[in-house]
């Protein structure tokens, strides 16, 4: 192929969808190379700190697309502190500096400040779409900024991000010029709204199919929103409370029922059950629900909205669903392929909202089903056999027993059986998080049958080095392995240390790793940062060095080009 | 080590409940030396963490009060955690329902004082509740300029009051029930806001 000109190579390139399949390219030799970089136009950094934001930049000038990860999944449970790192500055000026084209920025848990962001806003005259999610350090002011500045915005998504309320002011800043805007998701927002200029930027931005709103946009907004805005295909929304009016609750309905494009609702925040009925009319369309945020809707009236959902592909639930709402869903959405189904009580013991039960009745029901993310009181072999069974096609399967620990209630045995047939089954499992009683076995069969996952998630489980040994040996594809309060020490740790360079990155927290382990690691592998996170109380003594038989609380191991980083802080060591 | 056998037995229940410090679900006496010392959050968190399976075990209806806490567990987004929690204590202080009655109509209504922002509003509702039982409208006066009727409340002293003379939350904390009055009884009382 290099009797080919380079402008037919690169239009080759073209045809390449995934980043994995440019990037290997790249590889193959020093032309392939330079002709990819320079037509490189989205990179995808699944780790911050694994390369320099400049050489990211200087390596694709061309840049158009960024998306940045900063801190590990775990985080999103609060088992990073606070200020680990992930600082979206330093790539937002290099990018500044290096690739003024960019028209792009997705960043994933990171920190972002509002001096980023006004940043951000003035250096990119092209800049289009912005997505943060699970992000925090910013304002309101920021995002004035980003809506004061970026003059041919697209996208505005923020998916639950922690936003410091700063005052309405920041919606008006979208001057009368900007006409541009197709996605608008500020769902996650907790001020005021300035009703009015939220009215008058839809009425003004023609093309726009996504809007999110938060929980201070009423009922009434919504209502002469739809009516300006008919086009909607993604609507989050708002408050959704109505009063006893009931003409405002006509006048909703009938809005409702001009937006024939709508295809996916979400928001429904103080929804009682007497407002539902005015979504009737659409349900019929829907192929996205998102009732995760709707406590006050009991399991009959979510019956009563699911039963006219007949085309849903996505639903998002609370547990309150019970096994026999999740037993409508099964007889009424065919077309499902993931559902959440999330715990309105935390801590358990209460009453037993979903059990094995409801999801048996989706597998057999949904048989298209290949995403699950599912919180329940209790769960056996012989439903997770069975839902292996009847649905082969998983791709993510994530089950969280709210007991740590608990076995199978019927039989009191560990659920390695299940999910072993669940691994067996599922050939495209990709993503795999595990509960309940776990042994070592579960990790043999994860080794021996789950080719291609890629993360996989462990709380509470195992029983030895063994277990983590088995997966660090079987699963050839794995990129994330995250581990919690599991007895897997420096054995498991130090058994291969070169799969962890063939691995995004190691999480373990509360296992039985000390920081001699650690130390080794880090000697042997100067390619991999390993990080060991001490918090400490302010009360606490000044104390000895560290042993190396201690046992190491939390760490981070994540393999880079970067080497150590610079930005840590002084309760992450980097050995 | 496949160890179906053990669990739920009695003389495991009894170790099980035995108060330790460390993981939950490890058997071993002989325990790595932490590197954090005693003091430090984790230790304090580990010192009363039990495992649940422990619980379970003591009594089946004892109350979910008794399930310790782990940092970080059940895994969810914090963001979604604060968002529940923040309708849950909402929900416990809202619902400020309250009877109305209106002279003449042969039943009474309840509402949710919460739901309205002021007594605009608040008026408006009444008028929608109440009109079907052609009584007249709250909010028309007669040819002296005075209402045919009168919004009324009973406070915390159990006296009648005049709604819309307080500030609107010192309202929603104070008012127990409400009437409506017929003019008759309420002339004197003078013009509503």
């Amino acid at each position: 192929m290099t009797y080919f000109p380079e402008e037919v190579v690169e239009h080759i390139f073209d045809f390449l969808a995934t980043h994995r399949d440019r990037n290997t390219v790249s590889t193959v030799c020093k032309t392939w190379y330079r002709v990819e970089r320079l037509s490189r136009r989205s990179v995808f950094v699944g780790n911050c700190y694994a390369v320099h934001p400049e050489r990211v930049v200087a390596r694709f000038p061309g840049l158009r697309s960024l998306t940045v990860k900063g801190k590990p999944h775990f985080a999103d449970f609060n088992l990073i502190p606070h200020d680990w790192g992930g600082f979206s500055l330093p790539w937002i000026e290099t990018a500044a500096r290096g690739c003024p084209g960019l028209e792009e920025l997705r960043l994933k848990r990171m920190v972002v400040s509002d001096e980023s962001l006004e940043l951000l806003a003035r250096s990119f005259p092209n800049f289009k779409v912005l997505v943060l999610i699970s992000c925090e350090g910013f304002s309101t002011d920021g995002l004035a900024a980003i809506a004061t500045y970026c003059r041919v915005l697209r996208e505005l998504d923020l998916q639950e991000n922690e936003v410091e309320d700063r005052g309405p002011q920041w919606l008006s800043c979208f001057p009368d010029s900007c006409t541009s805007l197709v996605s608008l998701n500020f769902a996650c927002l907790k001020g005021e709204v300035n009703a009015g200029s939220l009215e008058r930027l839809v009425a003004r931005c023609p093309n726009l199919r996504t809007l999110r709103l938060s929980r201070a946009v009423s009922i009434d907004t919504l209502s002469k929103i739809l009516a300006r805005a008919p086009h909607l295909v993604d609507l989050g929304t708002g408050s959704f409370t109505i009063d006893h009016r009931a003409e405002a609750y006509h006048k909703v309905m009938n809005n409702f029922i001009k937006c024939k494009s709508l295809r996916s609702l979400s928001g429904f925040w103080d929804a009682a059950p007497r407002c539902l009925p005015a979504v009737y009319p659409i349900c019929g369309n829907l192929t996205g629900l998102n009732l995760s945020y709707a406590p006050a809707i009991q399991c009959a009236d979510l019956i009563k909205l699911i039963h006219r959902c007949s085309k849903l592909q996505r639903l998002w639930i609370l547990d309150c669903i019970g096994d026999k709402g999740l037993a409508v869903v099964a007889n009424t959405c065919k077309e499902l392929q993931e559902l959440r189904v999330f715990p309105s009580d935390f801590y358990g013991g209460g009453i037993a909202a979903v059990t094995e039960e409801g999801l048996v009745a989706v597998s057999s029901g949904c048989p298209k089903l290949s995403s699950l993310l599912y919180f329940c009181n209790q769960m056996t072999n012989a439903a997770l056999i069975t839902v292996a069974k009847n649905c082969p096609h998983f791709t993510r399967f994530r089950l969280c027993i709210l007991d740590p620990k608990k076995p199978d209630p019927v039989t009191n045995q560990p659920l390695d059986e299940g999910f072993g047939a669940i691994v067996q089954s599922c050939k495209d499992l990709r993503r795999l998080s595990l509960s309940g009683l776990l042994t070592d076995r579960v990790f043999l069969y994860i080794g021996m049958y789950a080719e291609r996952l890629e993360m996989l998630s462990i709380a509470f489980a195992g029983d030895s080095d063994k277990g983590m040994v088995y997966v660090l040996n079987g699963c050839k594809n794995l990129r994330k392995l995250e581990i919690r309060d599991s007895p897997f020490g420096d054995a498991a740790l130090l058994e291969d240390v070169g799969k962890y360079e063939t691995m995004r990155s190691l999480w373990m927290s509360s296992c039985d790793v000390t920081l001699g382990g650690c130390k080794t690691l880090a000697a042997k592998m100067p390619g991999l940062n390993v990080e060991v996170i001490n918090e400490r109380d302010e009360s606490d003594e000044m104390e000895e060095s560290p042993s190396d038989l201690g046992r190491v609380e939390k760490m981070y191991v994540y393999r880079t080009v970067a080497g150590p980083r610079n930005d840590a802080p002084d309760f992450v060591w980097t050995l | 080590m496949e160890g179906g056998g053990s669990y739920g037995s009695d003389l495991d229940n009894l170790k099980a409940t035995e108060l330790r410090l460390g993981l939950p679900g490890t058997d071993e006496p002989k325990k790595l030396p932490s590197m954090l010392p005693r003091s430090s959050k984790w230790a304090i968190l580990e010192a009363t963490k039990r495992s649940s399976s422990e619980i379970k075990s003591v009594e089946k209806d004892q109350k979910p009060a008794a399930k310790a806490q782990i940092v970080g567990w059940p895994p969810i987004r914090s963001y979604r955690k604060n968002s529940y929690q923040a309708m849950k204590m909402e929900a416990e202080t809202t619902g400020m329902y309250v009877k109305v009655s209106m002279d003449g109509a042969p039943y009474l209504r309840k509402i949710d004082l919460k739901v309205y922002k002021g007594y605009k509003e608040l008026r408006e509702a009444l008028e929608d509740m109440f009109k079907c039982f052609s009584l007249g409208e709250i909010s028309r006066m007669d040819e002296s300029n005075v209402y045919e009727y009168a919004i009324t409340y009973e406070d915390k002293d159990g006296d009648w009051m005049l709604v819309g003379d307080v500030p609107w939350e010192m309202f929603l904390s104070s008012c127990k029930r409400m009437r409506i009055m017929k003019g008759s009884e309420a002339k004197g009382l003078g013009s509503i806001p």
